[in-house]
């Protein structure tokens, strides 16, 4: 029996010192007429070697296509060590550190861990990861609700320019607390939040100021205005950004005066692989002041009766274990395993390698972009400075052209039309320090060729502002 | 600390591209003054520190883990490595569907799995993990209500014995929690439950077999009440792996339900997460399911999104969930197939009922002891407490010096001293019979030298930490120059 260690011998003992005669007789407080039959309708059992065919053979269905999405997930590097490490059925067969002694690896890793996102961030603490970022973001929200002294506002602004997905999880998870998320358009001409029309609501009461950098065009915001204008009108500022931006760019709490309160995002792009979406981990940092609104597992640093240092969790009276319906989250289960990659990562990159990752993905984006405006028709759309994405409309309709492409195997970037259908065919594409030259040009020549087949069909559309 | 191996200008060199290349197009004042303070260290202190601290943590690869609630169980290792294939680990979600096939058969299949083995209709694998999808099913019988124009029902019952998500849960999506109590049989208490029930009842939330570890026996009538005054079920599948293939959720009542990937599907627990928690339904909350979710229709696999699912809560992630999570507990459902999942419950249940017995016959207190364990079981510790001055931390402590992790201790709060103990169904009897001889040897300890016990652990990295300083004076990061 796979997994099951009992020999005929232990079940015949161990029946004998319960007293029963058979293993079924200790499911005898289940009523019978509840009693489920076999459960045929799932497959019977397979050896290891046959789930593993079974798993090659789907895993090589799906190709490996030359790959230029990125729109929240990032194809970037992860040293071998990183997984070696993670997977160590120490770490990976651990559960949360309820036994601080006998989890000292965990809660020092986390410290560890929080230590280093808040050298990255510039913020003052941060906990020990919520799911993902998207639900980070959420939760920054409520946190925000909860945390703001001086707005008892249950409005947000959210701007348009956030990632689409990020806006309807958030919708999700704080729509049925009342809270109602207000839009902010974005500059057609920059890409960045327009600057008027968030004027309009100057003086008006909310929560907070949601401020992505790099935007989902990824477009880089004046986050400093952007930050004084929220503090300026009692708002809390909440940071979105891409860690990796976060080594070359000013971090969220450094912007503006004051710098940001909040500070949230997806934390992929630190170790873990675009994997499908998943697992990843979402990180959540904030001025001290917010910490005992925060969200999820803290690690603090104490010392045993000995006087000894170690790491226990904290903090844990904001948490559903202990305060259960006042607790400031229900989340329990984090992404611990996707955090100690992380750590592990930023360990072996360092801040110089996480750098060079940085501006040499911000460098191939702007070849890739050179590279595809050359063909005719192809322009950048937005003029503002970008990170390592950029947003480019296409002379032929872009799900088609999309499509065109991936039959050629090359994934050309993320369909914009549907989230953003003003900007017409508009693709946002991202090369990071993985794509090189070659791998460019050939996303240059088979997208040349996919234009000039269609270009020649009568479905040239420009958009109509 | 990692900090303490770092010097400046010393580094992983062969882990970042060979040069740094100039951030043209960007204004200066946007860009960082400096480096981040990240550690400097060579890949090889990097993995030493790492591999010992490893060292420092139990896991079930390396311990007996018998924590209560939390299903330890082996997690295989094909489950891993297949997951992590080439090909499984660089697919981008947002990958065209001609490019997906594979993973979503994958996932399709899972869906199915775990809809026949909970008896639902439909199932919705996004949930990242119990809590949130705890949320999804919370927030599917507020939709359920709100589309029946139904908008009086302002509570979630749970009983005083639920995980705190329940409650916490229940708050997240609006609602208030009330709580119903347990009886002194574990048993929910049907009175005080008839007479909570009312307009105002949204639904109830509860774990069968129970936080008490005992299967609740009324339950069709329970489903019946709640039902009557217009409410709904949840099921929350903490404890599912103690009745996989014995009793659907489907069957007893339940209209929605979710299910901890990460304890009864064998996913690894990772020292604290991914977990998965996806939620099934029943026919009437069909249309609100979260999405993404996984549609084929004999030839292709698609998506299915809001176009397709316009009634749906809406989405908990910003793709599909833990994706690779769900992969591996795939690989285990056709690992384990339909005979290996009824041996689940059927040995994580013998284990328990021979660990109590071995342990009352030792002298332990079960606090139901005219029940039949479920795949987990309470002791208390209340005598050993009053008499010895030895309480359930100081067991569980203690244990850790014989190189057991401790079971759950003081849940649920209404036993007292109480030790939650879950064995599960990978341990062998020879391991159970060393449990119950490492607590027999702590019992004596603890009436001949109970001070030692008191004080344990002792051969732990660290002694017992204060956590009032930890809480008091609070240090949560390394800073440079402390």
């Amino acid at each position: 029996m796979p997994f099951i260690p009992h020999t005929e011998n232990d079940i015949k003992e161990m029946l004998a010192t319960i007293g029963v005669d058979h293993i079924d007789a200790l499911f005898d407080e289940i009523p019978s007429e509840l009693r489920c039959g076999e459960l045929d309708a799932i497959p019977p059992g397979m050896p290891e070697m046959e789930v593993s065919r079974l798993m090659q053979m789907r895993a090589r269905a799906d190709g490996q296509p030359l790959c230029f999405i990125g729109a929240g997930a990032y194809d970037h590097h992860i040293p071998a060590a990183v997984w070696e490490l993670t997977t160590r059925g120490e770490f990976y067969t651990a559960y949360t550190p309820y036994q601080a002694e006998a989890s000292q690896g965990t809660l020092q890793l986390l410290y560890e861990y929080q230590s280093m996102m808040t050298a990255l961030t510039g913020m003052d603490v941060s906990n020990a990861s919520l799911y993902d970022g998207a639900s980070a973001l959420a939760e920054a929200v409520l946190m925000a609700v909860r945390g703001n002294r001086k707005s008892k506002s249950k409005r947000i602004l959210l701007p348009r320019n956030l990632h689409p997905t990020y806006r309807r999880v958030v919708h999700t998870i704080v729509r049925n607390q009342q809270i109602e998320l207000v839009e902010v358009g974005y500059d057609r001409v920059t890409g960045s939040i327009d600057h008027a029309e968030l004027e309009r609501y100057s003086g008006e009461d909310f929560a907070a100021l949601v401020i992505p950098q790099p935007n989902f065009f990824g477009i880089l915001e004046a986050v400093d205005e952007l930050t004084n204008w929220a503090h300026d009108n009692g708002m809390l500022a909440i940071a979105v950004v891409n860690p990796m931006a976060m080594a070359i760019l000013r971090p969220a709490g450094e912007w503006g005066d004051l710098g940001a309160d909040i500070c949230c995002g997806e934390g992929q792009p630190l170790g873990a692989p675009v994997s499908s979406g998943g697992p990843y981990f979402g990180f959540l940092c904030s001025t001290d002041k917010l910490v005992r609104q925060m969200p999820g597992r803290i690690i603090g640093k104490t010392v045993d009766l000995d006087g000894k240092i170690g790491y226990a969790l904290t903090l844990q009276a904001r948490e559903q274990h202990i305060r259960r319906s006042k607790a400031t989250s229900n989340i329990c289960t984090n992404q611990g395993l996707m955090v100690t990659a992380a750590t592990i990562h930023m360990t072996l990159m360092g801040g110089e390698g996480l750098q060079r990752v940085a501006a040499a993905s911000h460098a191939n984006t702007g070849k890739l972009t050179q590279a595809l405006t050359s063909l005719p028709g192809v322009e950048t759309v937005f003029k503002g400075a970008v990170f390592h994405e950029q947003v480019l409309r296409l002379p032929i309709e872009v799900t088609k052209a999309l499509r065109a492409l991936a039959a050629h195997n090359v994934l050309g970037g993320f369909d914009l039309s549907d989230d953003y259908p003003e900007l017409g065919d508009a693709v946002l594409v991202c090369a990071t320090e993985l794509r090189n030259e070659d791998d460019i040009e050939n996303y240059r020549g088979k997208l040349e060729r996919v234009i000039q087949s269609q270009v020649q069909t009568p479905c040239q559309l420009k958009p109509d502002w | 600390m990692i900090y303490e191996h770092s010097r400046v200008g010393r580094r992983a060199m062969a882990q970042a591209p060979s040069e740094k290349v100039e951030m043209a197009g960007i204004p200066d004042a946007m860009l960082r003054a400096s480096q981040p303070p990240l550690p400097e260290v060579s890949e090889m202190q990097a993995v030493r520190h790492f591999t010992r601290l490893s060292q420092k943590n139990f896991s079930i690869d390396t311990q007996f883990y018998p924590l209560g609630s939390c299903t330890m169980k082996y997690n295989p290792r094909a489950c891993n490595t297949l997951a992590s294939l080439p090909g499984m680990l660089s697919r981008h979600p947002l990958a065209p569907d001609t490019h997906s096939q594979g993973f979503m058969a994958c996932l399709y299949e899972l869906q199915d799995i775990l809809k026949i083995v909970t008896g639902m209709h439909a199932v919705s694998l996004t949930p990242a993990a119990g809590a949130q999808g705890e949320f999804a099913g919370v927030a599917m019988i507020r939709a359920y209500h709100d589309a029946r124009g139904d908008k009086e029902r302002s509570e979630i019952l749970v009983p005083d014995a639920a995980h705190g998500t329940n409650p916490a849960s229940a708050v997240m999506c609006g609602y208030k929690a009330r709580e119903i109590p347990t009886g002194s049989d574990g048993d929910i208490d049907i009175e005080a439950l008839k007479s909570a029930l009312g307009p105002q009842t949204a639904g109830i939330m509860l774990t069968n077999p129970s936080t008490v570890g005992v299967f609740e026996r009324r339950i069709k009538e329970i489903a019946e009440l709640v039902h009557a005054a217009g409410g709904l079920l949840y099921y929350d599948g903490a404890n599912l792996n103690a009745i996989l293939g014995k009793v659907r959720p489907g069957d007893m009542g339940f209209d929605v339900i979710h299910m901890n990937l990460h304890k009864t599907f064998s996913t690894p627990h990772g020292g604290g997460g991914p977990g998965a928690g996806p939620v099934g339904v029943s026919k009437r909350l069909e249309p609100y399911l979260p999405i993404p979710m996984v549609d084929f229709d004999g030839n292709d696999y698609r998506w299915l999104t809001e176009q397709d699912r316009p009634d749906s809560i809406g989405r908990l992630s910003a793709f599909a969930g833990n994706a690779g999570v769900l992969i591996r507990a795939y690989i285990y459902a056709r690992l384990l197939g339909r005979e290996g999942m009824h041996r689940v419950s059927e040995y994580s249940t013998l284990n328990a009922n021979y660990l109590l017995k071995r342990l009352m016959e030792a002298g332990f207190d079960a606090a139901y002891p005219e029940r039949r364990a479920s795949h987990e079981f309470i002791l208390t510790l209340k005598k050993q407490a009053k008499e010895l001055g030895v309480n359930t931390m100081d067991f569980a402590k203690r244990l850790l010096d014989y190189g057991v992790h401790a079971p759950t201790t003081y849940f649920p709060l209404l036993v007292p001293e109480c030790l939650l103990v879950e064995p599960t169904e990978t341990e062998a009897k020879e391991d159970l019979d060393r449990f119950v001889e490492i607590m027999q040897t702590i019992k004596q300890e603890a009436e001949s030298q109970p001070e030692m016990v008191k004080q344990a652990p002792h051969t732990m990295p660290v002694r017992r930490l204060d956590d009032v300083r930890a809480a008091r004076e609070l240090d949560l990061a390394w800073k440079p120059g402390a």
